[in-house]
């Protein structure tokens, strides 16, 4: 069972240590190699043209002006697009979704890809797919959450969450002594990676290759050999760096497969990039949500009920809806829990999963709801938590594998300077009149674990190579996991070469729901101790090893030597004992998943506690975030350095979630008026200050060997919550739709 | 009939003859001259990403038509460390961990020379956000990009990172 640390390495010499990322250099000179920065001989330029409304079919296509121009070589459209192997509907691996690629003139979203141009150049391309000038017969969109009817749907494994009810919801609301009835709303939300999606794709004979940004190498590759009809072997991804993915570069998609039969009808290299409004429908958003919270409380402040219920957009062809509801289970200790989810089919391409899908919308509603309850009951948000803080895991009563929680508000409050703030809103003013509110909210991420293989080779020159096809998307997967590594054969740091980001290698599952350190980590610490044992077994069998004979002892890896465990008079050096070898290669394997004993008797979450100050100005309603202080336990940190970005970077997400991020659609033609980044509002660098994030210290023996938890998703929860109840503070207005606007301040 | 410009690309003379005249300098420079570190994220100058140096002025590279710039000095990303010795922004961006995901980072790098070379914010933290606000990050590493550039500023490693509230 591991339930602790293996016994055989010291484990933190490496991890826990601040280093910086083993790709800087590569990053700063310009020389780290994204998917489109390849430019492989015969290259040809795809562009696809994308459709200007978002419901009806397409009536006419220029194709001829599109040909006659200089540089064209192809134009695909539904009449000459040759055959898929697999069809489009399919889903042939847990994330697929359904997709366009010109197999009808169907519209069903704006953006959605209505014919393909390939050309010598980008600049023909580009013109090409301009002058097939698209005719359309247009039906009204349905683009708002009002425009269609809610359905209930079976609950399956990807995007399709089922309804949750612990204990009685009904009692719940009837023993009430306060009770609350709030609905939010919040906007749907597009990535927006920094690079958008690229691919660069070339076909040998029936072999593919695929230079493109992936969040899951291996399913990939069995995703898109599906579509073309070839063995999952023959496909090879190569992802050295994504700029960027946020959950929406993990999942096949209709311009990836056009670029890709591109190369295979032309027997030529073909690149695609999308343009930054391309980004606005084929590639997955985080739906639009609107939350009915329903929270009774008895006359101590102890919570009756919570009563989630969410209704999310998808689109008119598949179904993955925002989990909202689900936020409200596992973190309040109420007296019945009910979260229940329907979805609403709009035209608008279909969502797909967005950093903390679910959680962040969830925790958004719900953090301002906790805060609006503890108004109604006069009780301090952070004392009325604390009320409800969850022993054990609310419903299942099952224990938290660990929580420190209980010291996140303490020491979040104790920086924040909380306990100086006054109970009514409306109190505070600074030097220059404008309103100052502070808010609060609780983090709450669950730490799921995929399934991950990885392999190490200790060398006879004292070094070690570790693989996995691990995927760094900004994380940090090139130093943290490297780490881990190196931890596990007891080396330093740089004695370590660390092979990821290629499908060819062992395959390093998802980097998605926080969970690819713990996962990749544990395969890789898993690996290393699969050779310390081997050269724990040569040493003891060989006579000319002071280790000779210690054949039922456990041995311990350290700065290149081979200890017995508990005795360290008695030791052998790596090199000593591959020399006597005949200078041999050790290799090892290993692989990870979550344990389902442990998954079985243990709650598994990360926490914190987030607290922001806003301030307004009274005459011009401008909101600032002027403060952010975020304290977490995510388990154990392999890179303090790291992990505290990957915190500043949800929290700040939280800011964009509260205050900037929202597509706004055209209620005529349905398309996405903002679809650029300066309509499309996201944080810049003046809009973040006075940013704090403190690692509060957790021990878990149970959530996997190495104790990691994950800290990719979790600084958005909370954030958003805490904001809008400083907004509150401040002005004493309840916005309940996000982003809050100026004008919700001034027309309230 | 092709138009052709004489550049200095990071140091070294180039006679470029362009294929087309829509090329703009950003396509040039990674679809043309195999110098990809200059990254495209919007194709329509919102989001920085294609900053490089004109004459020692910050442009968005995608906005500028490679045909306007015969006899122009051009530094990118590529041109600023030399040899195996960074640049002082480029140290200062891996010690503050001034990124996460690498793409913004070329522009966010240039446009930090940039404006250190304009000398309009100095140490001032507020200015310096307020002066790269021009390049977005969507990882948001924005905490560690203002302290990379203020220690750059100051041309001196070990700022504590307290100073930045």
């Amino acid at each position: 069972m591991p339930d602790t640390l293996d016994p055989h390495i010291r484990f933190g010499s490496n991890s826990g240590q601040p280093a910086t990322r083993r790709d800087g250099v590569a990053k700063v000179t310009g020389t780290a190699t994204f998917a489109a920065d390849n430019t492989p001989e015969g290259l040809l330029y795809a562009v696809f043209a994308p459709a200007a409304i978002a419901r009806g079919r397409v009536t006419s296509l220029d194709t001829a002006a599109a040909e006659a121009h200089p540089g064209v070589t192809h134009v695909l459209t539904p009449q000459n697009r040759p055959p898929l192997q697999g069809d489009p509907s399919d889903k042939p691996t847990m994330f697929s979704f359904r997709f366009e690629a010109l197999q009808d003139d169907t519209v069903r979203y704006a953006e959605q890809p209505i014919a393909l141009v390939v050309g010598e150049t980008l600049e023909a391309a580009t013109e090409g797919a301009r002058l097939l000038s698209p005719h359309y017969e247009t039906e009204k969109p349905r683009v708002g959450i009002d425009d269609a009817e809610p359905y209930g749907f079976e609950a399956d494994a990807f995007g399709k969450p089922a309804n949750t009810v612990h204990g009685d919801p009904d009692a719940g609301h009837g023993s009430a002594a306060t009770s609350l009835d709030v609905t939010y709303e919040t906007a749907p939300q597009y990535h927006n990676a920094m690079e958008t999606h690229a691919v660069v794709a070339t076909w040998d004979g029936d072999h593919l290759t695929l230079d493109m940004p992936s969040q899951a190498l291996s399913m990939s590759c069995a995703g898109f050999a599906h579509y073309f009809g070839i063995p999952a072997e023959n496909v090879t991804v190569r992802s050295p760096y994504l700029g960027g993915g946020f959950g929406s570069k993990a999942i096949p998609t209709g311009p990836y497969v056009l670029a890709i039969l591109a190369a295979r009808m032309t027997g030529r290299p073909v690149k695609m990039m999308l343009t930054r409004q391309q980004m606005f429908g084929p590639v997955g958003h985080r739906g639009q949500t609107r939350q009915r919270l329903r929270l009774g409380a008895d006359a101590d402040g102890k919570l009756t009920v919570i009563d989630h219920e969410g209704i999310s957009a998808t689109s008119t062809f598949d179904t993955f809806i925002e989990p909202a509801a689900n936020a409200s289970q596992g973190i309040y200790a109420a007296g019945a829990l009910r979260s229940t989810h329907r979805a609403v089919a709009l035209d608008v391409g279909t969502p797909g999963p967005m950093r903390a899908p679910g959680e962040a919308s969830g925790s958004a509603a719900l953090e301002c709801a906790m805060d609006e309850m503890a108004e109604a009951l006069g009780m301090d948000p952070l004392d009325f938590r604390l009320k409800n803080y969850a022993e054990t895991e609310p419903g299942t009563g099952k224990p938290y594998s660990s929580k420190a929680l209980r010291e996140c508000y303490a020491q979040g409050a104790e920086r924040f300077g909380w306990a100086k703030r006054p109970l009514q809103p409306g109190q505070m003013r600074d030097e220059h009149g404008h309103l100052v509110g502070w808010g609060m909210g609780t983090a709450f991420f669950p730490c799921p674990m995929f399934m991950a293989d990885a392999r190490a080779a200790l060398r006879a020159d004292g070094t070690a190579l570790f693989e996995t096809s691990a995927a760094d998307m900004g994380q940090g997967a090139w130093t943290s996991l490297a780490q881990i590594a190196a931890d596990s054969l007891g080396l330093p740091l740089d004695k370590v070469e660390f092979r990821a980001g290629h499908s060819g290698l062992p395959d390093g599952g998802v980097a998605g729901g926080s969970g690819h350190t713990a996962t990749a980590g544990n395969a890789l610490h898993t690996a290393g101790g699969d050779v310390v044992r081997q050269l724990g077994e040569i040493a003891a069998a060989d006579p000319a090893s002071s280790l000779h004979g210690a054949g039922n002892a456990s041995f311990v890896a350290r700065d290149g030597r081979l200890y017995i465990d508990g005795d360290d008079s008695r030791s052998d050096a790596f090199a000593d004992i591959l020399s006597r070898l005949g200078n041999a290669e050790i290799a090892g394997s290993g692989s990870a998943s979550r344990d389902p004993d442990m998954a079985k008797q243990y709650a598994m979450n990360a926490h914190g506690a987030v607290f922001a100050e806003v301030r307004i100005d009274p005459d011009l309603c401008q909101m600032r975030v002027t403060r952010l202080v975020g304290a977490f336990a995510a388990g154990r940190i392999i890179n303090p350095r790291l992990a505290e970005s990957q915190l500043f970077g949800g929290m700040i997400w939280g800011i964009s979630f509260a205050l900037h991020e929202e597509a706004r659609h055209d209620p005529r033609r349905g398309h996405i008026v903002n679809s650029d980044l300066a309509g499309y509002h996201v944080p810049v660098n003046a809009d973040v200050h006075g940013l704090e994030v403190i690692s509060v210290h957790e021990d878990d023996p149970h959530v996997n060997a190495l104790g990691i938890k994950g800290v990719g998703e979790i600084g958005i929860t909370g954030t958003v919550g805490a904001i809008g109840n400083a907004i509150w503070h401040a002005s004493g207005k309840r916005i309940r739709r996000f982003p809050i606007r100026v004008e919700d301040l001034i027309r309230e | 009939m092709s138009p052709s410009i004489s550049l200095t690309l990071n140091g070294a003379k180039r006679d470029v003859a362009l294929d087309d005249p829509r090329v703009t300098l950003l396509d040039l420079l990674r679809e043309r001259l195999a110098l990809p570190g200059t990254k495209k994220g919007c194709d329509r100058g919102q989001c920085g990403a294609c900053t490089v140096l004109v004459n020692g002025r910050r442009v968005n590279s995608c906005l500028t038509l490679a045909a306007t710039l015969d006899g122009a000095e051009i530094t990118t990303i590529e041109g600023l460390a030399a040899g195996d010795d960074l640049h002082p922004v480029q140290a200062a961006f891996i010690e503050n961990d001034a990124f996460q995901c690498g793409y913004c980072t070329p522009g966010q790098i240039m446009s930090a020379v940039g404006l250190i070379a304009e000398d309009r914010a100095g140490e001032d933290l507020e200015r310096i956000r307020e002066g790269m606000s021009g390049n977005i990050c969507r990882c948001a590493a924005y905490h560690g990009i203002t302290l990379a550039v203020r220690q750059a500023t100051r041309g001196s490693a070990g700022i504590k990172k307290d100073d930045a509230a």
